[in-house]
């Protein structure tokens, strides 16, 4: 008896470490496949680059150090050439803020009407589906690219293209929240006779808008990299300022280094503010921000 | 007994004033939005931009996206016809292959519209016989320019003349005319020449005839043959095409996943319970800071100038601005794990590195693994808006079809492949995330 016992331990303990063995020999050979395939990957990347990576390593440091020297020769002139720069950041922020705010009214409708429980017309509901992943599908850039040939340069192509990707990306996250919603409260509105309208105002809006506003903080931070990257290729604001402060080329340097300080800092400041206000929203006031 | 009452009316107090307090943030905020919007419609000149607006641009980017043309051409100066597709020099007919609706001589050239019109090259004379207007003749010499068998006080506005130019459109057909040249643009609905071009031997040749039917080109047998001139089409590019949709893809792959293996080491340096010197945890917090800060574009800009345009730089950029991403998101990932585990892998005896191994590894993987994987989608939408900057992958190919402000149709066949690239992206990383966190 004792004897079978001790056999069958034997044979449950070589089995597991069978296992054991084979688990580890697919994971380190998935590690493999994945190692190769990430240096493989720089291989080509390197090799379809137009200047190398091993070659352009030293020179990394060659126009950061030429800004900066530049900037500091002139550092009289810094004052300047932030306050120049500084309405171009304000219409870089507008641009952000208008496409979140336009985007996310957008986002609440389409998230409202593709939530099951919550929709008018259920039937529908793969439709305005569809419509967001498309939204959120198409890069800004192209959108933006579209409009300017169409309505010329400036922030309106940009506020457009940002805004429409603004509700394919929350309509999205909005709708998850509205599935966690509690349905009760607007089966109560219901039952006393509330048109769909009060029944979203008041029964699901008080359930769900600290989460919509923190996901709409969030996309509000993203918007402002993508409406700089926006200026970049033609639509105004700081990253158009940034296109022309580098394509001068030396001797104005120091107005790029500008242009740099002020999109760095006004993205580090709204990154902490909307984690700040997102940790109050989703912690509660007394924990405090994590430091 | 006096003591409920007052704590009743404390209560009453507080809620008249949450309630007053609550009354004036529904008024209030509608107004600050408003507000805020007037300040925008008069900041971005709303009004001006209908002035600005060109819609001709609009419809003819709509209908170039889903039409091509044909153009006929006369020289006028040296004599002698040319019928090519968008008027590119790859796209020319020779004498084998003229479209039915076009009949070419010996320097004239007949062209039968649909709706019945027709329009007749002849020399320097033109005759365009437009149903329900009648025949409008054209011709140039070089003593009287451009002259025209009509009013020209009194025209149609289809009808645009000058003595050194005409041109007449319609809903099928333009005709041009000029001192130097008289061209004909026939307009007919798809992307033609977008499987082979005219020099290919498959051109014009139906799928059952190029898979089953037989050997078409001698050299070659005809699956491989037509692989070979749809790859290499000239027009659309098929094959630059795909290795840009590639270079995009591998962009977004070696920067998110180059850069998630960076950020865990260094997460580990920035989370409260595996870092207890507060030197270290805010030093990496504010590497991480910077990273993000620095932001995709300029650090675009940074790398392009070392190591110049292509897909490294983009892939590098990438790696750099998500390696903050990561480093906060993992080490916030990290403060979260649950010291249980960890406490028994260390009552084994575990040292410090196989307690991470065995007791914090398999608590975050599933956790970073979904962020990664949601980054990878997000990142090939990025590294289409940073090719168009650093010059590389389909991004390029884009805003270079954009610029020449006349390839609609390639513009929307990239749009497209665009669109399906991050679908499927999305789809995948979705897959992979629900096959390595649920199942396994």
């Amino acid at each position: 008896m004792t004897d079978m016992n001790a056999t069958s331990l034997d044979v449950t303990r070589d089995h597991y470490l069978a296992l054991t063995r084979q688990r580890r020999l697919y994971g380190g050979l998935m590690l493999l496949v994945f190692v190769l395939l990430l240096a493989s990957g720089f291989g080509i990347a390197n090799e379809r680059n137009a200047g190398g990576f091993l070659p352009g390593l030293p020179q990394i440091f060659d126009f950061p150090a030429e800004v900066v020297q530049e900037a500091w020769e002139k550092r009289a002139n810094m004052p300047d050439h932030l306050a120049n720069a500084f309405p171009a950041l304000i219409e870089t922020i507008n641009i952000a803020a208008i496409a979140t705010l336009t985007g996310g009214f957008g986002a609440v409708v389409l998230s409202l009407l593709s939530t099951r429980g919550l929709a008018p017309w259920p039937r529908l509901i793969p439709v305005f589906r569809r419509i967001m992943d498309l939204m959120r599908a198409i890069p800004e850039i192209v959108t933006a690219l579209v409009l300017i040939y169409v309505l010329g340069g400036g922030p309106v192509p940009a506020a457009i293209a940002i805004a429409l990707h603004t509700i394919g990306a929350l309509g999205k996250l909005f709708s998850e929240v509205n599935e966690n919603a509690d349905l009760k409260p607007l089966e109560g509105l219901a039952s006393v006779g509330a048109t769909w309208f009060q029944r979203m105002v008041l029964a699901l809006l008080p359930q769900v808008a600290p989460n919509w506003f923190s996901y709409a903080l969030l996309r509000f931070e993203i918007n402002i990299r993508a409406s700089a990257i926006l200026g970049f290729v033609g639509a105004g604001g700081i990253g158009y300022e940034l296109k022309n402060a580098i394509s001068w080329g030396q001797g104005k340097f120091d107005e790029a280094a500008a242009v740099f300080i002020l999109l760095f800092l006004s993205i580090v400041f709204f990154d902490q503010l909307s984690s700040v206000v997102r940790n109050h929203l989703t912690h509660g006031s007394k924990k405090g921000v994590s430091q | 007994m006096t003591l409920a009452a007052d704590s009743h009316t404390d209560l009453r107090d507080q809620a008249v004033k949450l309630i007053a307090r609550k009354r004036l943030f529904s008024f209030a905020l509608p107004a600050v939005i408003l507000a805020y919007c007037t300040y925008i419609f008069f900041a971005f000149d709303i009004l001006g931009l209908a002035e600005r607006a060109r819609w001709d641009n609009a419809s003819k980017m709509i209908s170039d996206a889903y039409s091509y043309k044909t153009v006929v051409e006369r020289n006028n100066r040296r004599g002698g016809i040319a019928v090519s597709v968008e008027g590119e020099r790859k796209g020319t007919y020779d004498a084998t292959n003229y479209p039915e609706w076009v009949e070419v001589g010996d320097d004239t050239a007949t062209i039968a519209l649909e709706q019945g019109g027709s329009i007749v090259i002849d020399g320097d004379l033109v005759r365009f016989d437009v149903p329900g207007f009648g025949l409008i003749a054209a011709t140039q010499t070089r003593t009287d320019g451009v002259t025209l068998n009509l009013d020209t006080n009194d025209l149609p506005d289809w009808i645009n003349w000058s003595s050194a130019r005409v041109s007449i459109t319609t809903d099928v057909a333009r005709l041009t005319l000029t001192k130097t040249r008289t061209e004909v643009f026939v307009y007919d609905y798809g992307w033609e020449l977008f499987w082979f071009t005219l020099d290919s031997p498959y051109y014009d040749q139906s799928f059952a005839e190029i898979f089953f039917g037989p050997r078409i080109d001698p050299t070659r047998s005809n699956p491989v043959g037509a692989w070979q001139d749809f790859w290499n089409n000239g027009m659309w590019r098929h094959g630059d095409t795909a290795w840009a949709l590639f270079e995009t893809v591998l962009m977004a792959f070696l920067g998110t996943f180059g850069a998630a293996m960076i950020a865990l080491p260094l997460a580990f340096l920035a989370a409260r319970n595996f870092a207890p010197l507060l030197v270290v945890r805010m030093a990496a917090r504010r590497v991480f800071d910077f990273l993000r800060g620095v932001d995709g574009l300029i650090w675009t800009i940074l790398l392009s100038r070392a190591f110049g345009p292509g897909p490294m730089t983009g892939a590098l950029a990438i790696l750099l601005t998500d390696t903050g991403s990561f480093g906060k998101l993992f080490s916030e990932a990290l403060e979260n794990v649950d010291n249980k585990q960890i406490e028994g892998i260390q009552s084994t005896g575990a040292k410090p590195l196989q307690r991470y191994r065995f007791g914090v590894i398999p608590q975050i993987v599933p956790v970073l693994l979904s962020q990664v994987l949601y980054f990878l989608e997000s990142n090939t939408r990025s590294a289409t808006i940073i090719g168009a900057i650093t010059g590389g992958g389909i991004g390029l190919l884009l805003t270079q079809a954009m610029n020449t402000h006349k390839d609609w149709e390639e513009v929307t066949y990239y749009i497209v492949l665009v669109v399906l690239l991050v679908m499927a992206m999305d789809s995948f990383s979705g897959w992979l995330r629900r096959k390595l966190i649920k199942g396994d």
